[in-house]
């Protein structure tokens, strides 16, 4: 990991009509990191991500992605910046009417100039970095939740960015399941150097994965901690966020191999 | 009163959406054109399916059924001054000019237009809408242009279709009921519809089309983002198509009686 920064923050105030979901926010993501955003339920996290991605403008601040500005860029910079980066959804967000193969050679279709045999070719390869290789001609209906996050994630990693943003991976998904996932979150980031953005409430997750943390509190309206999850969770002055980051009364943070779950049920039995 | 206020501005808001929109559609009409090798042909045949050939049975039998209630109707009236051939004259102006066209466009709306107001207000709850726009594609590239050719292809064939049903079902009114000969009916008919009356009508269809198409993806657009939003929108897109055809229907008919058509 090294300390570049690739997203800035600044005074980044959001919210939907008069109502003002966040205010005042500061921070940066720096390359090469897994950055996870936290709080409780209905804190705005995913409004976050959505103002983060340029789904919608901000009320006030900016957000700069690469060095440049996704609020004050014109329509076509922002699509142009939107390219660089990955975002995969809470659902999948798949293309029901297309098969796994065309959801993600769709991107490969618009911005490359690859002929359709090296397009299936890449299909393939990031079908198969996902665990997918074979699934190619499935309907996304006929896809489990979590097949379908894996699938949406190959297809945001099609055009290979340096960025992923993650939403809520882990919702809905049984404990296994969700384990795969943060392992190959892991992946990307050994691997190819992906800079990583996760909203998530999901502790495990971010004990597992995650290099630092922000806590979105909802009464605040901002963050109220920042910094390693293990070092908010044993350091943080907020009572609040220690107890956010203690629940179940477990110590977290020491099972990098995502398998916190297994040793809590297996205390609880003991227990 | 601040209510009052309010519901203006959201209108407001609304209308300014609303133009953006049909600029959009417009700017990338244009850029299809002229990037038209990666035009969305899978998708525009997907729709032309649905829009088309899936529509032509019910089209058929609801302009031939049409034809024979206009004949039906024509000949009591007729019948009672010994004019029963005019019969062929009615229908055949009726159908072509007026009802052909918006009987299709009715069809068309309550088939095409709901399905495009659920489908992209069911897109819009998946998140598919964000993940397009999070790619740096443009919605109304990918969900409204394939829609909108596909529309303008297949209403003016569908009435072309819908005008011979029609012509049909007021001919076997005509032989079978009036006992007119086939011949002298078909004669009657040719004589007195022109090519004109013809393209006047299918122009029509047209403009139809173009109504059809996009209040259907608008409504689809602004939908919300839940199941009773996309059940909404779909009735909405239903009733803003039928309005606005009528209306169109009653313009075009006025403009075309200005130049004596």
């Amino acid at each position: 990991m090294n300390g570049d920064t690739i997203i800035e923050v600044e005074q980044l105030t959001i919210g939907y009509g008069d109502n003002v979901v966040l205010r005042d926010l500061n921070f940066t993501v720096r390359t090469g990191e897994v950055f996870c955003i936290m709080g409780g339920s209905g804190c705005g996290k995913s409004t976050l991500l959505k103002h983060m991605i340029g789904l919608y403008p901000p009320k006030q601040g900016d957000i700069r992605l690469f060095g440049c500005s996704m609020v004050h860029a014109d329509e076509e910079s922002r699509r142009a910046l939107m390219r660089r980066f990955g975002v995969t959804y809470q659902g999948g967000a798949l293309f029901g009417s297309m098969t796994l193969a065309e959801n993600v050679a769709m991107p490969l279709e618009e911005y490359t100039d690859k002929t359709p045999e090296e397009i299936a070719a890449v299909v393939h390869e990031k079908l198969r970095q996902v665990d997918l290789a074979g699934f190619e001609d499935y309907m996304p209906a006929a896809l489990s939740g979590g097949m379908r996050k894996r699938a949406g994630l190959a297809r945001a990693l099609a055009l290979e960015p340096s960025l992923l943003f993650f939403d809520e991976p882990s919702a809905g998904l049984d404990p296994i399941t969700s384990a795969e996932l943060d392992r190959l979150i892991l992946r990307l980031r050994d691997e190819l150097g992906t800079t990583i953005v996760v909203v998530t409430h999901e502790l495990d997750s971010v004990f597992t994965i995650a290099d630092r943390v922000i806590m979105l509190d909802k009464e605040t309206k901002t963050i109220v901690a920042e910094g390693a999850p293990t070092e908010l969770r044993d350091h943080c002055e907020n009572l609040w966020v220690r107890e956010f980051l203690t629940r179940d009364g477990y110590k977290r943070g020491d099972c990098p191999d995502g398998t916190c779950r297994n040793r809590v049920a297996a205390e609880r039995r003991k227990g | 009163m601040n209510e009052l206020l309010q519901e203006i501005g959201r209108d407001l808001r609304r209308g300014r959406r609303l133009v953006e929109f049909i600029g959009a559609i417009s700017l990338e009409l244009w850029h299809e054109l002229c990037h038209w090798k990666k035009f969305r042909r899978r998708e525009c045949w997907y729709y032309l399916d649905l829009c088309g050939r899936q529509s032509l049975p019910i089209v058929l039998l609801i302009c031939g059924l049409m034809g024979m209630i206009l004949g039906l109707q024509a000949a009591i009236q007729m019948r009672q001054f010994g004019t029963e051939l005019y019969v062929a004259d009615l229908v055949g102006f009726s159908l072509l000019k007026e009802l052909g066209p918006l009987m299709v466009a009715m069809i068309a709306t309550g088939r095409a237009g709901s399905a495009f107001a659920a489908e992209i207000g069911t897109m819009k709850v998946n998140e598919e809408i964000s993940a397009l726009s999070t790619m740096g594609m443009s919605p109304e590239r990918f969900l409204v242009v394939p829609k909108l050719v596909a529309m303008l292809v297949a209403l003016p064939l569908l009435t072309v279709f819908g005008d011979v049903a029609g012509l049909l079902g007021g001919m076997l009114v005509g032989v079978g009921w009036l006992e007119i000969p086939v011949a002298a009916y078909w004669s009657r008919t040719m004589e007195e519809l022109t090519p004109m009356t013809f393209l006047l009508g299918v122009a029509k269809s047209f403009v139809f089309a173009l109504l059809i198409t996009l209040s259907g993806c608008w409504r689809g657009f602004e939908s919300d983002a839940d199941a009773q939003g996309v059940g909404r929108s779909a009735t909405g897109a239903v009733v803003d198509s039928i309005l606005l055809i009528v209306v169109a229907d009653v313009i075009l008919t006025m403009f075309y009686s200005i130049f004596g058509y």
